[in-house]
């Protein structure tokens, strides 16, 4: 039976059914290579819709405004809130500032992030692909402008099968204007993050900024034009790892976007008619919403499958008929396999099919298995919380306890060592203090541990001091090599560890590193 | 070839007609995205060869119509470098050399300069890091037998160290005592016991006091009373902790009685005034210079 006659013979006061395939048809896969189908996703309504557009607001304006927040840090370093510099590679953001050997902080922040996909995978499913990953916001961005130029699925529908005229031409040139307008300030967007936003779109738009930031915007822009635009469910379908590997995590407690079968099956349009036959019929009436309202195309009914990226808009379309032909909401809802499956025991007779009527009396009605958000709450998310709050406390520890003020030492190795005439010894090294501060500061380097040994600088060799006092520039490194002369007989071993400190010489921040003299072969 | 097509009956898909133990070959097409990157690779490839260089012939290669060669480009990139530099280099070989230490910007470029050409012309002699070996001078101390000033360590670079090539090489020749009988052995040793004691070094304290008449008698006419050497001569300083040839009471010895005299060759001539300023600013830098 096709779908149009399902229409016709379909019991009048029934929704529409209507005239949708999922792109993925079980009985009609082709074998590893399959042309595109286009899809129109209707229009849904409902708390999941609702729960979209929240996200897609707050997801893009963070996007877009972060690079615009100031953030005072006094004159020596810039005040944008979110800034990488990569030119003089550091990375700002509010109230820390992160040097290039400090990355670790962002290692962790990748580690968070990974243990997050687990915590988030195991309770709530595929969430990031259905709400937050930057494809689906973009896609849905894209979308609401195709509905708005173009109106709804069937007018879409329509228009793709007119032949080209001057509405279709100015219609469709206004969506791809549009579309592109949106990616051009995708990626216009994105280079504000790597330099001080308003003079660089100063910059931009007088066309003096440097080309890469040209470069970047065109890719971007085409990326985001091709992506969200043309390619849309085909990126997460072919080109994302993410749904194999999300795949991979869950479990049979993990929320997953479900049909419950155990009370929809066997579907049907005539229920009235099999009910007056006293035959059984299941609650969905086949009217293919959920199917219609699908980014990804797909059947729900159909079960877990690789492409739904778990936007729950199907849920959304099916409460809206549910409650229509006065049936309980949740046909399609977010349930546990675990709860599932025993909801399908329940349901199903000896023979395997499915008896919705044993779910519906009474006695039995109760032991139905209601997913509800408790079904987060068990030791495999619980432990992965464990972990991410875990790391996130100890970087946060970390981070507001960190040292601002750095030495590192480094021995001169050729020659290692050099005999002076007066039968001392010199050792050659290169002293470089990090002042991580965003001030000028007044540096004191001390020599400790090291019999007799006294500090020079090449550029004054006549006055040996055991304190030498710097002027550090706000945010740099200071290099300074640096010489260091004892006298052998003062000295027990070949090697002799001793201490270079370096302390603020307005403050008490102090750092410490353990050299190695060498006094060389006695002769 | 009137056949009709062999469809799989598994898959549906149309074979190639090959056919192994059974096993018949589906006939799949490339993806077109797939086969049009490889059509534009054929064109790029067939572009590349006929603007480049590419074909290999018996002698040389196709040239191509861009007019491209690795040696040309090598060419360009060096005269460009050159030109960046001329300004400094002129005014380096303009300029004394204490002069162009005070320019920092000049000092570092010089330094620089003179490093790389230490690492290939030195080197070999002097070590990598300029440390030395016997009978090689450490430069980093600092102790000079000719001076450590710049513009002594200039003319020494210059001129060499008994570079007969150069009639303004720096000379300076030590008497061979022993092998031309103008000491006798006891002698000889009593004046190395004596030359150590100076740094608190004597082996043999007994003759320390005969040693110092021989000392006074035949060494001091140049290494002075007090054995500080003298720098306008070459005469080394013996009361220092350096010994270019060892400071054992052996090596001593072996030094009255049948001199080394090391040779270094003058690199005015070969490396050209520039070089040789770079050079002498390098080995000032090293932590001796005066």
């Amino acid at each position: 039976m096709s779908p149009s006659d399902a229409v016709r013979e379909g019991s009048p006061d029934l929704p529409e059914q209507l005239d949708v395939e999922a792109i993925n048809r079980r009985d009609r896969q082709q074998p590893l290579y399959a042309s595109r189908k286009k899809i129109h996703p209707k229009r849904a309504e409902g708390t999941f819709r609702r729960l979209k557009w929240l996200v897609m607001a707050i997801t893009l304006g963070i996007y877009y405004l972060t690079p615009w927040i100031r953030w005072d840090r006094g004159e020596f370093a810039p005040d944008q809130a979110v800034l990488i510099d990569l030119y003089n590679r550091r990375f700002y953001f509010f109230f820390i500032e992160i040097w290039p050997q400090e990355f670790y902080y962002v290692a962790g922040l990748l580690v968070m992030a990974a243990v997050g996909l687990f915590l988030v995978t195991s309770s709530v499913g595929r969430a990031w692909c259905g709400y937050t990953c930057p494809q689906t916001v973009w896609v849905d961005l894209f979308l609401v402008v195709e509905r708005f130029v173009e109106g709804d699925r069937n007018r879409r529908i329509k228009l793709d099968a007119e032949q080209m005229s001057a509405s279709k031409l100015g219609k469709r040139s206004l969506k791809h204007g549009i579309w592109l307008l949106i990616a051009l300030s995708t990626g216009g967007a994105w280079i504000f993050y790597f330099a001080d936003a308003p003079t660089l779109m100063q910059d931009v738009v007088t066309g003096q900024a440097p080309g890469i930031a040209y470069m970047t915007i065109g890719v971007l822009t085409l990326t985001t034009y091709v992506f969200g635009g043309l390619m849309r469910e085909q990126v997460c379908t072919y080109m994302c790892p993410w749904p194999r590997i999300q795949a991979a995590m869950l479990d049979e407690h993990s929320l997953t976007v479900t049909y419950n079968a155990w009370r929809g099956e066997p579907r049907s349009r005539h229920i009235k008619k099999l009910t007056r036959e006293d035959a059984q019929a299941g609650d969905c009436i086949d009217c293919n919403a959920c199917v219609a309202v699908c980014p990804m195309g797909i059947d729900i009914r159909d079960g877990q499958q690789l492409e739904c990226i778990t936007c729950a808009l199907c849920i959304d379309a099916c409460d809206q008929v549910m409650t229509k032909v006065d049936r309980p909401r949740g046909l399609i809802s977010y349930t546990t396999l675990q709860d599932y499956a025993e909801n399908m025991a329940l349901a199903s007779r000896s023979d395997g099919a499915i008896d919705p009527s044993k779910v519906r009396e009474p006695e039995t009605a109760q032991k139905v298995r209601k997913t509800t958000l408790r079904s987060i709450l068990r030791p495999r998310t619980m432990i992965y919380f464990a972990i991410w709050a875990l790391i996130g406390v100890l970087m946060a520890v970390s981070v507001s306890t960190r040292g601002r003020l750095e030495l590192n030492v480094l021995h001169e190795r050729n020659p290692l060592y050099v005999t002076l005439s007066d039968g001392r010894v010199r050792n050659g090294y290169t002293v470089k203090i990090l002042n991580m501060m965003p001030e000028p500061r007044r540096i004191r380097l001390s020599i400790e541990g090291l019999p007799g040994g006294v500090m020079t600088l090449p550029s004054a060799k006549d006055l040996p001091a055991t304190v030498l006092t710097f002027d550090v520039e706000p945010d740099r490194l200071f290099s300074q090599s640096l010489f260091v002369v004892a006298h052998p007989r003062d000295l027990d071993s070949a090697q002799t560890e001793f201490t270079l400190t370096i302390q603020d010489a307005n403050g008490s921040e102090t750092d410490s590193y353990e050299a190695n003299f060498e006094k060389g072969d006695e002769k | 070839m009137a056949e009709k097509k062999d469809i799989d009956p598994v898959s549906q898909v149309e074979t190639t007609g090959h056919e192994w133990d059974g096993i018949k070959e589906l006939n799949n097409p490339l993806p077109k995205w797939w086969l049009y990157t490889f059509y534009a690779c054929i064109a790029f490839a067939a572009a590349y060869s006929v603007y480049y260089p590419a074909i290999p012939l018996i002698e040389g290669a196709t040239t191509g119509i861009g007019g491209y060669s690795s040696r040309a480009e090598l060419q360009a990139e060096l005269t460009e470098l050159s030109a960046s530099r001329s300004g400094l280099v002129e005014r380096i070989a303009s300029l004394e050399v204490s002069e162009i230490q005070k320019d920092g910007e000049l000092r570092r470029f010089a330094i620089a300069g003179g490093e790389s050409a230490f690492k290939v012309y030195c080197s070999q002699c002097h070590g990598s890091g300029a440390q030395g070996a016997p009978g090689y001078p450490n430069l980093n101390d600092d102790a000079w037998i000719w001076g450590g000033s710049t513009e002594q360590i200039r003319a020494t670079i210059a001129h060499g160290v008994r570079y007969e090539d150069d009639p303004d090489t720096r000379w300076s020749e030590m008497p061979a005592f022993g092998r031309d009988g103008l000491l006798s052995r006891d002698q000889i040793v009593a004046v190395t016991q004596y030359v150590l004691s100076l740094s608190d070094g004597a082996t043999d304290p007994t003759v320390v006091e005969d040693g110092a008449t021989v000392y006074a008698e035949n060494c001091a006419a140049c290494h002075g009373n007090r054995a500080l050497g003298d720098r306008q001569i070459g005469a080394p300083n013996l009361r220092d902790a350096i010994w270019l040839y060892g400071g054992g009471a052996d090596d001593i010895y072996a030094q009255i009685q049948q001199p080394k005299h090391g040779v270094m060759p003058g690199w005015q001539s070969r490396l050209g005034d520039v070089t040789v300023k770079q050079l002498t600013l390098y080995i000032h830098s090293l932590g001796g210079g005066e």
